[in-house]
């Protein structure tokens, strides 16, 4: 069994017991991104001279038998929108080439307390939007099952390193699912936590009222670790929720019997891949055969989730990257002949086309006249959508569906039709609306491609989320699949 | 007069002094060097969020409720986008529809009457940087230091009818500030800011005309002469048979007019939505009912209880209630002596008189109320003069000393020993045969000659009353 | 309704973007078709529902009024394109 199959918790045993130093797994990891990356594009930014002296500093303390956090010495990569001092931060816009970040994001800080090594800066969506990480002003990443195919997005590199082993765990940031749909292209376990459980204090904004970032992982156990290490209240975000964390790696006991699962209709119907919706329906009878119950529930309001949602977040976006403006930071165009000219210009060499998109159409819903009928009607609109999933939860634990309505798709295919692009966030968006959270597991292939499996539950209620999914995970093994890359 | 009526509206902006700025922990301290008072939450880095300040909502609550306006149970803040160099996010963080505080007045008082201006909304929002045109046109400096300073923008009605009550507006509304202690409220360095609406209409005409809106006026002053010339252009347009135009227009101090904006301005759409990164504000009535019980009495109340207790005319009870310091040194004085219209006078007179003449605030003098208040007891029990009190009350603004020390260092006893007068009554008398004679021939001014004579001769220290007597008694004996 | 090419470069505008002829058109279509999609929001009575600005219930967060030591000024002006003076130099910005 290679070091790569190693949950963190035996990583921790092993550092623990001397039988591995950080040292080895840190370049385990730069020998491994070494091999692939030429291949996956994962990495915008490699931090080897600083992880080489993190692990030194960590082999140190492991000898001197100081103290150890969560994630002691276990080689990471963090999304390029998540700010990192002194660590190139691009979001995969050409806008912040050179950017080098004055402060820390507030999950930095908490993975730096857990003491993780961050191998770099993970490949995405340029300022997270996209979904097949094809936006990416850099490189493009490839799906470690079939390098044809899309990782997915916006987190597609943290996913993609994920699932190819350079890294042990990923951080990602999930908008409307692009912690998720990555996660269940590429086979590998994504947890998009409850808005507000993670504090978003130095992730770059794209849709301020439905950013989260959360742990992309090779397993639910994993996936509890990290959430332990990066939750919690933070005073620097005020839509941090105040609220005590619970112990999550305790909560997995392996136990669903009596739990009440919900599965909506609408998550099943037109447009879902046969072979994504058999198994989902397979994944339901394992449940079933560990003492759960599950019945057909409906979110009556899912087929107007994807319009709320890209008129809720380009609105948001268009403000959000208005400071880029070529002033205090980021790139700046040449000789610009008046003050309007050098922002006009800085923007549009700065940006690529889907952020421009975006901001155009949040420009437009916001602008004079348009408000009431775009902006504040897709507010209400999001009541309705929330109030659907509350109305589930009154009688059920959890709701299960798939992750994305298809498998990976081909790289290319879908560039030049952003509707078709945006549908395919058919059913992770409404979750990213309600504010709840939901991870995405492996749940088996279709023709030699992974497919993800949404487990939805309610809000700060990631304990029994997690317990469903590493349940189901113990039971069928689907997360010990790996690609066959070379 | 003039066949048209002018309306006036007032935007006013005014700087709360907090320690620190709206959003983050930087301090709001003015005169530090360009950018070393920022952050990445005010300099709006890539990935930061704002986190309101307690002190600022109270601040602005306080102002709301001193202007009387209802405070809102719940309100929320909203982006007003818009790009400008001195706008680091290239939004504002305001209040659009759902504002602090609503339907307000204050009153104000012009020629002996009194008027109450209606007040349509008190929020509070953020301030911009400052920009800093270079020479000869090669660029602009940005300094972000002011970024983030809470500010609140108090609109009123459009119930001004002149530029006079525009400046008596102001006036109040920086009395009320000060009182409230919630800024400095000084134009001269940006903590009050005025813009004005202001169009003309016939006499009779319900309809409003069309208005201009008037920017970069700095002073109380550049307000009111401000307004003072646009009345006058607007009037010249109609009675040229033109139309006014809409637009912005600058008060040039410098040329005494107001020049317009036309064409360097764009339209402007602020697509204001709600932050997302803020959440709402609760206002609860015990919130409201402790920020009210911290707002002192206010200069209407004040006025008035001068005008019931002590006697005071209305206008002098308004001069002493136009700063609260003044109001406060005043009850000082009241202290130590209870010739409340005499320590009026003396503030209003030679205390406001020497301030004014020297540039000065009662801050920058070393008298104090309890010093007046002995003076002026002083006078009452004859120690010293009024005329000598002139001397004593140099000195108490010049050293800061006691009244009662300065009399007895300077030697300015008054003079009322009968014998020691009728001495010097004598002396005089014989070295001035001709004015003695001019009286007794009837000429009575010869009198004042005398008695000028005498006062020289004590140094003014002789009560000037005996003095009168004494000389009168000797020339008709 | 359908956006045209002149209310596309007015929200170019607004946005501070540039665009070209090609984009200008390609955005046009893509905007409506994407709007158009929106519409089916409008199938929806939402008279008198509450508008979700965040899924939490949140009020009333504020920190104290405590000075905290701001940023060293070589931090401020470290990723800056252009700076004079302890400042960001923009052009001339006319009155």
């Amino acid at each position: 069994m290679s070091v790569f199959d190693l949950r963190l918790s035996e990583i921790h045993n092993r550092l623990h017991n001397k039988q591995l130093s950080v040292a080895e797994l840190v370049e385990h990891s730069i020998k491994r991104i070494s091999d692939t990356d030429d291949k996956i594009g994962a990495f915008l930014t490699l931090n080897e001279e600083g992880a080489r002296k993190d692990a030194q500093a960590l082999d140190a303390r492991l000898a001197s038998e100081g103290e150890r956090g969560l994630l002691f010495g276990i080689p990471t990569g963090i999304k390029d929108n998540i700010v990192t001092e002194g660590l190139r931060t691009t979001c995969g816009s050409k806008f912040l080439e050179n950017h080098d970040p004055i402060y820390d994001a507030a999950v930095v800080t908490k993975l730096r307390a857990a003491q993780s090594v961050t191998m770099g800066k993970l490949n995405m969506d340029e300022f997270a939007m996209g979904g097949s990480n094809e936006n990416s002003a850099y490189r493009v990443v490839r799906n470690p099952w079939d390098l044809e195919r899309v990782p997915g997005g916006s987190s597609g590199g943290s996913a993609a390193s994920v699932a190819a082993g350079q890294v042990y765990f990923a951080l990602g940031s999930d908008t409307g699912g692009s912690i998720r749909q990555p996660a269940a292209y590429c086979g590998v376990v994504g947890l998009k936590p409850t808005y507000g459980l993670v504090s978003r204090y130095g992730l770059v904004a794209f849709a301020s009222s439905l950013d989260q970032i959360g742990p992309i992982t090779k397993n639910v156990e994993d996936s509890a670790y990290v959430l332990q290490a990066i939750a919690g209240h933070d005073e620097r975000d005020t839509t941090s929720a105040n609220v005590e964390i619970p112990d999550y790696v305790s909560a997995l006991t392996g136990e669903v019997k009596g739990l009440r699962i919900g599965v909506p209709k609408e998550y099943l119907g037109q447009g879902i891949d046969p072979q994504v919706k058999e198994r989902v329906l397979e994944a339901l009878k394992v449940f079933e055969s560990m003492g759960a119950v599950w019945e057909e529930v409906s979110l009556p309001h899912t087929e107007y989730a994807v319009a709320t949602y890209y008129l809720l977040a380009s609105s948001e976006a268009s403000s959000n990257l208005a400071r880029f403006d070529g002033v205090r930071y980021g790139v700046r165009a040449d000789n610009p002949a008046n003050l309007i000219d050098l922002y006009r210009r800085s923007r549009s060499e700065g940006f690529g086309a889907e952020v421009k998109r975006r901001i155009m159409l949040g420009t437009y819903a916001l602008s004079s006249g348009y408000y009431d009928a775009y902006y504040k009607k897709a507010q209400q609109v999001r009541t309705l959508i929330k109030q659907d999933f509350d109305q589930v939860f009154e009688k059920f634990d959890l709701i299960i569906g798939p992750t994305a309505p298809t498998a990976a798709f081909k790289l290319g295919e879908q560039v030049g039709d952003p509707l078709t692009m945006y549908l395919n966030d058919i059913c992770t968006i409404p979750v990213s609306l309600a504010g709840v959270p939901a991870i995405s597991v492996p749940c088996g292939m279709a023709d030699g491609l992974p497919v993800g499996l949404q487990i939805i539950g309610k809000p700060f209620d990631e304990r029994t989320v997690l317990r469903a999914a590493h349940a189901f995970e113990s039971q069928t093994g689907f997360h010990d699949l790996r690609p066959a890359l070379s | 007069m003039s066949k048209y009526e002018t309306v006036v509206g007032l935007e006013v902006h005014v700087e709360l002094h907090t320690k620190t700025k709206i959003f983050c922990g930087c301090s709001t301290s003015f005169g530090a060097p360009p950018n070393t008072h920022t952050c990445p939450v005010c300099l709006g880095h890539p990935g930061v969020l704002p986190v309101l300040n307690r002190q600022a909502v109270e601040y602005a609550m306080k102002a709301a409720l001193a202007i009387n306006c209802e405070v809102a149970d719940w309100c929320k803040f909203d982006r007003k986008n818009y790009f400008y160099p001195d706008s680091p996010k290239a939004y504002q963080i305001s209040q659009f529809d759902q504002p602090i505080g609503q339907n307000g007045w204050i009153d104000i008082e012009v020629n002996g009457k009194t008027k109450r201006i209606g007040i349509t909304r008190l929020h509070l929002e953020e301030d911009a940087g400052k920009l800093t045109h270079m020479d000869g046109g090669f660029g602009s400096l940005v300094d972000l230091n002011r970024v983030g300073t809470p500010l609140v923008e108090i609109v009123s009605e459009p119930d001004i009818r002149s530029p006079e009550e525009a400046k008596a507006y102001l006036e109040k509304l920086r009395a009320i500030m000060l009182y409230c202690d919630v800024s400095d409220v000084k134009m001269e360095e940006g903590s009050l800011r005025c813009d004005a609406n202001i169009s003309i209409r016939p006499y009779g005409q319900e309809k409003f005309g069309t208005r201009a809106e008037l920017k970069n006026m700095n002073s109380f002053r550049g307000v009111q002469r401000g307004l003072e010339y646009e009345e006058i252009r607007q009037a010249e347009v109609l009675d040229g048979g033109g139309t006014v135009v809409q637009e912005t227009r600058r008060w040039d101090e410098g040329q005494g007019k107001t020049i317009s904006m036309r064409g360097k301005e764009e339209a402007h759409d602020y697509r204001y939505f709600p932050d997302p990164d803020l959440v709402r504000l609760h206002i609860d009535e015990e919130w409201k009912a402790r920020v009210l019980a911290s707002i002192p009495e206010l200069p209407d109340a004040r006025q008035s209880r001068y005008v019931e207790g002590y006697g005071l005319s209305a206008y002098d009870a308004g001069v002493l209630t136009a700063s609260m310091k003044l109001a406060d040194f005043f009850e000082e004085s009241l202290k130590h002596t209870s010739d409340a219209k005499a320590s009026a006078n003396w503030i209003m007179g030679d205390l406001l008189g020497y301030l004014n003449a020297n540039n000065l605030e009662l801050g920058d003098v070393k008298i104090t109320g309890q010093g007046l208040g002995e003076m002026i007891q002083l006078i009452e029990k004859g120690t010293i003069s009024s005329k000598i009190a002139k001397t004593v009350f140099k000195g108490l603004v010049e050293t800061g000393k006691s009244p009662q020390q300065i009399v007895e260092e300077q030697g300015l006893v008054q003079i009322s020993d009968e014998g020691a007068i009728v001495a010097i009554v004598d002396a005089v008398i014989a070295a001035n045969p001709q004015s003695v004679e001019d009286f007794r021939n009837g000429k009575e001014k010869a009198i004042g000659f005398l008695v000028g004579q005498i006062m020289k001769e004590t140094k003014g220290k002789a009560n000037p009353g005996m003095v009168n007597k004494l000389l009168v008694d000797r020339l008709n004996a | 309704m359908s956006i045209t090419i002149k209310e596309v470069e007015h929200v170019a505008n607004l946005a501070r973007l540039e665009l070209s002829d090609t984009e200008k058109e390609q955005f046009a279509g893509q905007l409506n078709a994407i709007l158009k999609y929106a519409e089916k929001l409008n199938q929806l009575d939402t008279d008198g529902i509450e508008p979700t600005s965040h899924v939490l219930p949140l009020s009333n967060v504020m920190r104290e009024d405590t000075v905290k030591p701001s940023w060293p000024i070589e931090k401020v002006l470290l990723n800056a394109p252009e700076e004079e003076d302890g400042q960001f130099k923009v052009p001339a910005v006319l009155e």
